[in-house]
């Protein structure tokens, strides 16, 4: 059982990370925010740059 | 006991995998049962897995577990990050798998089910794993620097240059590819269209869910796109019926063009992140959930494989690209059994969130596994069709003709029997006007794909339906890679411009933006023009061309793994990287003489230009003739290009071994890591 709950979430994780959820909870808890509409505008600013430089593979 | 157990069953693993390679190269005359393929896959690659990729990380690389990553030394919260190294493997794989594991192997099924399979099985255990694993460790002890800075660094200045005018054609080419497989799927399409088109204004919707609705929550809202994307094919069957909306979605492949140039243009130089952010998510889901999803069906299914294992097209005369099995297949198939593009990712965002080198086994090597998977099932989607049909659907007009009565007997008179009938019916099914002349492999295998779907889930009658949520998933993510590599292309061109003038390199200056977003949008356009005006199709003459740019870059790729590998003292391991690279250069320089001098119009570019300039001269004839000289230049220069990355190695192996000259890594120095610590 404990290793469903742990394969559960790994791949809850996976998810959060492959879709930028975990990078959006790392900025608000570095950023000492909440979230919010101003706070997630702020988020995408700073990340977008960054992710525009990563290659995507043919 | 239990060492003996084990030992029995990895025994019994190789012995069923010898078993499975012998049924699919030994079989002759009778289909197979695509579990064959399925089977020899998984014994191979955890073979490959569990023997040669530990054999290399303790014999060759010797992997610490004690070293601190660059994830763990200069973690910053964003691009340095420890990660679990499950959610770096998801990572890594999203990176990676693109639409080249899915096309090329459609298209080398030309040759028969056999070469194809073979080239992935083998290719990925021995060659594409082993690049992205050994990049990847590398990458990490070098805190985490990309391909280009590693070139530069050990082989020297050429290198680097060389490695990164490489990685600007690549992607130049590779989206011109990748926009004529979008136009090729989408003309004369008003269903394929609409869909495509609704994706504009779900992702719209999106950004305004994420950025105001439920700020940040983007699994959710990309479940919701999905529904509505779902939505949307299902509502596209009412508007390729309804002949008015039918001619508003129905655009040329010329128009479809200039559209995703336009398109191209607009996501690299305008700020639309509302538009592209949740459309990259949205292919994300698509992507993941389709590939899960075909895997599933694959499976269930169990389809036999109608492709024979060897086709007559061995000898040169495919009609879908023309060419020798040697070295056409191996450069037809790049991404499923290696490819240099990936050796960008593994020195890019994955060695910065690496927690423990020893990690760089599971996703370097274990990550490329999965992709080569992906590449085994678009073989099995791809030969699950009859031939006849595979050939009617992938063959250009200018080599079985624009009719249908005469397409199918020209097909047939190939020993693969196909009727105007069956073609009408099977359009009839996918609910498209025509499937004739549809190159590029995308809509092949969507036929496969629907095939194997409506097989094992919903059956005949959601077999349109099927097949359009294929055209999309494929379009999407083309779409999103286009946008994404045109962005990437133009940041790099503008860091290479900021050194001649520091303005040019701003990323916020905004006539450098549209000034480099218009140069790289004007390159793959051009190239993009050219597949949809080519009376071959351009498949013919782009998709080799992409594919050996790519063989190239992973020649690149090989070239600083080995250089590395014996400055590390490991030369008597150097076969590990040094044979992976020497099967490289065969196959692509052959490949690139064949290209430029072949005296067959249909192979050689310069021989089509010579037999173009003998017929009647127009405007038109000019253009090809340019064109056709143009991809013998662009193909040369690559060449010379690696040519001179080769000869620095050698340079560079010669001294070492000979003692002439220091051998030196150039590697972050060894900080012991505090994770271990940590955890106690």
């Amino acid at each position: 059982m404990k290793r469903i709950v742990f394969g559960w979430r790994t791949f809850i994780a996976t998810l959060r990370e492959i879709f930028d959820e975990a990078a959006y909870a790392r900025y608000l808890s570095r950023a000492g925010r909440k979230s919010s509409c101003a706070a997630y505008a702020a988020f995408r600013q700073e990340f977008e740059e960054a992710k525009m430089r990563r290659p995507k593979c043919c | 006991m239990n060492k003996t157990l084990v030992r029995l069953a990895w025994g019994l693993v190789a012995l069923l995998g010898a078993a499975a390679v012998a049924v699919i190269a030994g079989q002759r005359g009778e289909p197979i049962n695509a579990l064959w393929l399925v089977v020899a896959a998984t014994c191979c690659y955890s073979l490959g897995y569990r023997f040669y990729s530990k054999f290399i990380a303790v014999k060759i690389l010797a992997l610490d577990g004690l070293r601190a990553t660059p994830a763990e030394r200069l973690e910053n919260g964003r691009d340095f990050l420890v990660t679990n190294k499950w959610v770096v493997f998801g990572h890594h794989f999203a990176a990676i798998a693109g639409p080249g594991p899915l096309v090329g192997p459609v298209l080398a099924a030309q040759f028969g089910y056999l070469p194809g399979t073979m080239w992935v099985l083998a290719g990925a255990v021995f060659a594409g794993c082993v690049q992205d694993f050994v990049i990847l460790l590398f990458s990490v002890r070098r805190d985490g620097k990309s391909l280009t800075e590693m070139a530069k660094d050990e082989i020297g200045r050429v290198g680097g240059f060389v490695a990164y005018v490489a990685v600007i054609s690549i992607l130049i080419i590779l989206l011109g590819v990748a926009a004529l497989i979008v136009v090729n799927a989408l003309k004369a399409s008003p269903w394929g269209t609409f869909t495509i088109a609704m994706t504009m204004p779900i992702a719209v919707l999106m950004g305004v869910y994420l950025r105001r609705i439920r700020p940040g929550k983007v699994l959710e809202v990309s479940a919701l796109g999905f529904v509505l994307v779902l939505a949307a094919i299902w509502g596209g069957q009412y508007v390729s019926q309804n002949p008015a909306l039918a001619a508003v979605f129905t655009f040329s492949a010329p128009t479809l063009a200039i559209l995703i140039m336009v398109y191209g243009f607009a996501a690299s130089a305008l700020p639309v992140w509302l538009l592209l952010a949740p459309r990259d998510y949205l292919s994300t889901f698509v992507k993941l959930g389709t590939i899960a999803l075909l895997a599933v069906g694959i499976v269930a299914l169990h389809p036999t494989l109608h492709m024979p294992a060897l086709t007559r097209f061995v000898d040169g005369t495919g009609p879908v690209f023309a060419g020798k099995i040697f070295p056409f297949a191996f450069i037809t198939i790049a991404c499923g059994a290696i490819s240099g593009f990936h050796a960008l990712i593994s020195s890019g965002t994955t060695p910065k969130l690496i927690a423990r080198e020893t990690q760089t086994r599971m996703v370097g090597y274990g990550a490329m596994m999965a992709e080569s998977a992906v590449a085994v099932m678009a073989i099995i989607a791809a030969c699950v069709m009859q031939p006849g049909i595979y050939f009617a659907i992938n063959s250009p007009a200018g080599i079985v003709g624009q009719a249908p009565a005469t397409a199918a007997a020209t097909i047939s008179s190939w020993g693969f029997p196909v009727t105007a009938a069956d073609m009408q019916t099977l359009a009839h099914a996918v609910g498209e006007q025509t499937l004739y002349n549809r190159t590029g492999g995308a809509p092949a295998f969507a036929v496969g794909m629907a095939h194997i779907f409506s097989h094992s889930l919903g059956g005949e009658t959601l077999m349109a339906l099927w097949y359009h949520f294929a055209i999309m998933f494929e379009a999407l993510f083309i779409l999103t890679i286009l946008d994404a590599g045109t962005r990437v292309a133009r940041f790099m061109v503008q860091d290479a411009l900021g050194h001649v003038y520091e303005p040019l390199g701003r990323t916020s200056w905004y006539p450098s933006i549209l000034g480099t977003s218009a140069l790289i949008v004007g390159a793959w356009g051009y190239f993009l023009w050219q597949g949809v005006k080519d009376p071959l199709g351009g498949i013919n003459s782009l998709w080799p061309l992409f594919g050996i740019a790519n063989q190239l870059l992973a020649t690149v790729a090989l070239c600083v793994a080995t250089t590395i590998i014996i400055k590390m003292h490991r030369a008597k391991y150097a076969a590990v990287t040094l044979v992976p690279l020497a099967w490289l250069v065969a196959v692509t320089f052959t490949a690139s003489w064949y290209k430029m001098f072949d005296a067959n119009p249909r192979v050689g570019f310069l021989a089509q230009a010579r037999a173009l300039a003998a017929g009647p001269a127009t405007g038109a004839t000019a253009r090809l003739i340019f064109n056709n000289r143009l991809d013998a230049v662009v193909t040369g220069v690559l060449v010379v290009m690696v040519t001179l990355v080769l000869v620095e190695s050698l340079r560079q192996w010669w001294g070492i071994l000979s003692g002439a000259r220091e051998a030196r890594v150039k590697e972050a120095p060894f900080v012991r890591t505090r994770l271990v610590e940590e955890q106690g």
